[in-house]
Formats: structure tokens, sequence, C-alpha cells
């Protein structure tokens, strides 16, 4: 009986059409596109010329100023992501531990920001750290710097405002874990004569270690290949891999570099995120089942 | 072995209302009382303020004469078995019934000693390097029960263990829970709504209602002499006969129920009081209608398989009755039998029931 719904027949190709094209449209194609303009060589008269080559690839490779792009990119992602644990993991915490009614208030609060734009977000942070903006204002009326902080087009500030707009994918992410967890085993972990710190370490942190790493590799990917918040805040200061491949867009022009440098950011991504889910599924696969 | 007392105690939570209203309790050390009560009649949050977890608006609790206001439960070295078990689904169940002997340093060699006794206790042996997730619920349940044997806590306290174990592996545990804890000898407090895991277990059983106790004893006395009516009606079947005195001499009573007559022997009642009797169903027998107290029709038979169940329709009204499956023929729907009791059976509603 059951079986007949199971039962191939083409209907499952037929229905899950719409959203095959759009994958296909709107993702494979471009990005197959991009990775074939990649291998194509570019001449600064000419333009793109027809064949294939490595070019693109040996000249990034052999280019100190990308390594240093892409590693300013990776601690800038992953300067996100520690900033976001920090901040996010406690916060979710108190969040679970408030009455239902709080919980409701406050998750409108953490999850408001992603309502508006991150040009329009972004923007507004750019208001607060100029040299004249609010933050700086404050800190010299209350005498606290003498001279203003370089906040704006300085990498702090980058920081500071793709925290902002990350920090909900870590909240939600641990706010899931939290929702798994049985209530009753920090008063197991207590009977049993563990302390509030040592319940929190021993119980209550590796149960929400999963949701953690979800949520890290959900910031750091959305960090690494953020683009507003660094052109926006970092502008040409803080040159990351996006405002590089940009550049090489609509400044240079030279379209397969571009591409080149593209790809390697979604290999380097991909690599990071295949390794943490490996990881995870290695230590968290018995307990989870 | 602890004794354990519990003073005056209340919980009224935010909003005002009452969860438990001034209770009071001795358990006596190696005691195995259960605290029975139906639903949200306040014994977790009792058990909750044994444990240390909830803070009492007022009372006390006290293990061996030491007040335990304002001690955290870490301290408070009691072992809690809760209903949904409560294990560590990241560690296996060796770290689990570990862990409470981490805590106190247990030196590495007799933490390995003792965490293969309790595990052993409770016939876990071999299952050591499992995950909570990767065993049925009744091995959680005896995981859970290893965790806290393993730091040989004053007191047990157990919050409906069971609830969550089919009816058959149910009734195994609780023979065994009862065994090990009279080996162990450990002061014990069950929480439970299921009046034969109380009956099974208990020393002694606590009938809760409305967040106090309304019946303390053991568990024949609580059954067959209850002091408040509230316990005879909670605790199994009965039938409940309204009567009026009819007249009062030599000592003994006349008392009018439906359409027949009663003797009791109580003389101090006054004549053309309303009164009513219990009669618990298992004390209805059958009997030759030459010598029955009373005839009756039968309305109803169901076959129960350990006993027969009836409803029938006699001169003091609808009764339910159960009798033995011993193998002998049972009247039909519709027959009229005899039926009769002890005069002990019979037992008086009121401010004192069972002492009439
Ligand atoms: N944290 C709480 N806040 C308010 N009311 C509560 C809380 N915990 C329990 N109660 C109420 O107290 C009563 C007793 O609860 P509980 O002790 O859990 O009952 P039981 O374990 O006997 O079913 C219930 O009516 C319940 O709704
Ligand atoms: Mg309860």
């Amino acid at each position: 009986m059951a079986d007949s719904f199971y039962r191939p027949n083409g209907a499952q190709w037929a229905l899950s059409s719409p959203a095959l094209a759009l994958f296909l449209g709107l993702l494979v194609v471009p990005l197959a596109l991009t990775a074939l303009l990649s291998f194509s060589a570019f001449h600064e008269i000419h333009g793109i010329q027809v064949g294939h080559t490595l070019g693109n690839y040996l000249d990034i490779l052999s280019d100190g100023y990308y390594y240093e792009l892409f590693l300013r990119t990776g601690a800038m992602a992953l300067g996100t992501t520690a900033i976001c644990v920090l901040l996010g993991v406690p916060e979710a915490i108190v969040l679970y531990r408030m009455r239902p009614m709080w919980q409701g208030v406050f998750f409108v609060v953490i999850l408001g920001p992603l309502l508006i734009s991150v040009v329009v977000r972004t923007l507004g942070w750019s208001i607060l750290l100029g040299r004249e903006g609010f933050i700086n204002t404050a800190l010299m009326s209350l005498g606290l710097v003498d001279r203003p902080l370089l906040l704006m087009f300085s990498m702090t500030g980058v920081l500071i405002a793709l925290t902002h707009v990350m920090i909900p994918f870590m909240i939600i992410a641990v706010w899931t874990s939290l929702q798994k967890l049985d209530g009753q085993v920090e008063h197991a972990a207590r009977s049993l004569g563990a302390g509030p710190l040592t319940t929190f370490r021993r119980v209550l942190l590796p149960q929400l270690l999963p949701g953690i790493l979800s949520g890290s590799i959900i910031v750091f990917t959305l960090s690494a290949s953020a683009f507003a918040t660094p052109a926006l805040i970092g502008g040409r200061k803080v040159k990351v891999v996006t405002t590089a491949i940009y550049d090489e867009f609509l400044t240079s022009l030279d379209w397969p570099l571009g591409a080149a440098v593209a790809v390697l950011l979604l290999l380097g991504i991909l690599l990071v995120v295949i390794g943490s889910n490996r990881f995870m599924e290695r230590k968290y696969r018995q307990v989870f089942a | 072995m602890s004794k354990l007392s519990i003073h005056g105690l209340v919980k009224t939570y935010a909003g005002g209302f009452q969860a438990v209203r001034g209770l009071d309790l001795e358990v006596e050390s190696g005691e195995f009382i259960s605290l029975l009560g139906s639903s949200g009649c306040g014994k977790t949050t009792t058990l909750q303020m044994v444990a240390g977890f909830v803070e009492p608006t007022a009372g006390t609790v006290r293990v061996d004469g030491r007040d335990l206001a304002g001690v955290a439960p870490e301290k408070r070295d009691m072992g809690v078995v809760f209903q949904s078990y409560a294990l560590f689904p990241h560690m296996t169940v060796a770290q689990n019934v570990a862990f409470g002997l981490q805590m106190r340093k247990i030196r590495r060699r007799e933490l390995d000693e003792r965490v293969a006794e309790a595990l052993s206790m409770v016939r876990l042996s071999g299952l050591e390097s499992r995950y909570p997730s990767e065993l049925s619920g009744g091995q959680r349940q005896r995981v859970a029960i290893a965790r806290v044997l393993a730091i040989r806590p004053r007191v047990l306290l157990l919050d409906e263990p069971m609830s969550n174990l089919d009816a058959k592996l149910r009734g195994e545990m609780h023979v065994e829970l009862r065994s090990l804890q009279r080996r162990l000898g450990i002061t014990t407090i069950l929480v439970t709504h299921d009046q034969v895991e109380a009956m099974t277990m208990s020393d002694r059983i606590a009938v809760m209602a409305k967040g106090g106790i309304a019946e303390l004893g053991t568990p024949q006395q609580i059954y067959d002499r209850p002091n408040s009516e509230f316990a005879f009606k909670f605790l199994g079947l009965t039938n409940e006969l309204s009567g009026q005195v009819l007249s009062v001499g030599n000592g003994t009573a006349s008392v009018r129920v439906g359409q027949a007559c009663l003797p009791w022997k109580d003389a101090g009642l006054p004549v053309g009081k309303d009164i009513r009797f219990f009669l618990r169903p298992e004390r209805i027998r059958l009997c030759p209608i030459e010598v029955a107290r009373c005839r009756a029709s039968v309305v109803t038979r169901l076959f129960l398989g350990g006993v027969w169940f009836y409803e029938v329709e006699s001169e003091l009204g609808s009764l339910r009755m159960t009798v033995l499956n011993a193998g002998l023929a049972q009247p039909q729907e519709g027959e009229v039998v005899g039926i009769t009791w002890n005069d002990d059976d019979l037992q008086l509603a009121g401010a004192e029931v069972g002492h009439g």
C-alpha cells in the first residue's frame, strides 16, 4: 500500500522540476560558467582570449599579494566567528532561561536586524563608526580617549559590523541545540555533585557543541564571502577577497583572473565546511543518532 | 542510612499558586516511602524542594537533624532519578555512572570498581561503552539508577522513574528496585501516580491531595483501614452506599440502605442521620441465596483474566464486585444470585472511616 507512493514513475521528476530548474539556472550554470571563465587567458588590449590555460591560477599562486588577501579574509571570517561564539552562545543561553513572554520580545530584537538590508545596516554602522561618528564623540566626551579611534576603514570596524550581521545565525543555531536539551540533565548533574560551572563545562557545553559548530560554519562561510560590509566599512584599506574580485571584474576588467580568485575562494570555503562536517560527524554521530 | 524530616513545607509559585501547602513527613532511616497522588497534586514540587532544585516558600527539610535550607543541590548528597532519566547523551554508560564519582574526586581504581559494581547491581555489565541513544527504555532507566547508586547517596529520590516503561517491564523493575533498596538500606522517597507501584514497593505510602498529605500508613493500612474518605475512594475501587439511621438500641443501630435494612454495631449514631458506607468490590462474595445477606441480579459480567468483574443490581442499589477466577462456573448476566460480606468489610464514611 504505502509502497505505491514511493514507486518511481517519473512523477517525482515532474514535481521537482521547478526547484531543479531554479537550482540549475541560478546556481549550477553561473558557477560552471565562472569556473570555465577562470581558465581563459586575458589580454590587456584584446580582452578575453579563446582557449584554456592555467595561467590565472599560476599568477595568483605566485603573487604574495593574493596570499595576503586570502589570509586577511580568513582572519576576518575566523575573527567574526570567534566573536559570534563568545557573544552568541551566552546570549542564546540567557534567552533560553527567560520566561516565554520575554523570549518572544527578545527574539524579535535579535532577529530584527535580519529584516533590514545589509547595505542599510552597514551604512548605519559607518555613521556610528566614523571619525566624527557617535561612538568616537561619546568616547571623547567621556574622556576615555583623546584622539578619535580609527574604526572606519579598519579591521576593527569591519569585525564590529560583520558580527552584528552574523550573530543572529549563531544564536538560532545554538537555540536549536538548546531546544533538544533535556531540562533535567542540569539538575541531574547538580545532584550528582557538580557545581554550576562544572555542570556548564561538562554537561551543557558538550551538548551545545554541535549547534555552536554548525552556527560557526554558517557564520564563517557568510563572513568569508561577505561583500557589502568589507566594501563599505573596510573600503580600500581593508581589502579582502570579495572586494578584490569586484575590482578585477569592474576596474581591471580582467574577468578570467577575477573568476579564478572566486573559484579559489569557493574551494577554500568548501574545504573548511567539509572539514568541520567530517569532524562533527565523527565526534557526535553516536551521541545524537 | 539517614533519617529525613520534612516539616511545614510550603511552595507558592509566582502568581500565588500554592503547589505544596504545609507538608509534614518523617522518613525513617532505610525506609521506602511513596508520595502517591494524581497529577498536579504537588509531588514533584515536594521532591524538588527536598533535592534543592526548588526553594521552599516556608518549612524545613532535615537530614539526620541537619537543616538543609540554603544548601546547594550538589552539597546534599542525594541521588535523584528523573522521569526522563536525564542521562548525559554525550557520555557512555560508564562515563554517566562515573560522573558523580569524579565529582567526589574518587581515585581511578576505586572509581572503576564502583562503576562496575553499580552496573552489575542493575544488571547492565557489558554495556559500559554504549551511548544512551543506543539503549532501550528499560536499560536507560537502569543506567539512571546505577548512576545514583554509584555515589551511595544518603537519600534516594525517585520521580516517576517507571512511568515510561511498558507494563510488564515496570512490574519487573518494581520487584528489582525494591529488593535493591532493601539490600542497600537507602532511605528512599518515590513519587508516583501508580497505586500498584506504590503498594508493591513501599514500607509506607503518603497519599497526597492538593499539596498536602491526606493519608499516611502502610499499604495495607491505607487500603483497608484508611482514616480519610479521600484515600478510600482514591485507592482501588469501592462501592458507596447511602443510608439513613432508622433506629438505635441494644448497642446496634438499624440503617436503611436502598430497600434493605443493615444492622450496624455502633449505637452512637442519632436516629434520622444520613450516613454513607464503603464496601470494597473484592469483599463481596457470591453465596447460596438461603444464606445471603442480599439478593442481586447480574447486570454485567466481565472476564478480566485473574478475576471476574460483576455489576449487580441489589436491594442496596447497584454494586460492583469481583470474584477470583478459580475455575468455577460463574452466573450469567440476568441471573439472580445471593451475595454476602463480613461485618468488618462495611466501613462508615465520615471523619473517622474505618474505626467504626
Ligand atoms: N515552575 C512552576 N511555576 C508555576 N506553577 C508550577 C510550576 N511547577 C509546577 N507548578 C504547578 O504546581 C502544581 C504541582 O505540580 P507538580 O509538583 O509538578 O505536580 P505532580 O508532580 O504531583 O504532578 C501543578 O498544578 C503545576 O501546574
Ligand atoms: Mg510530577
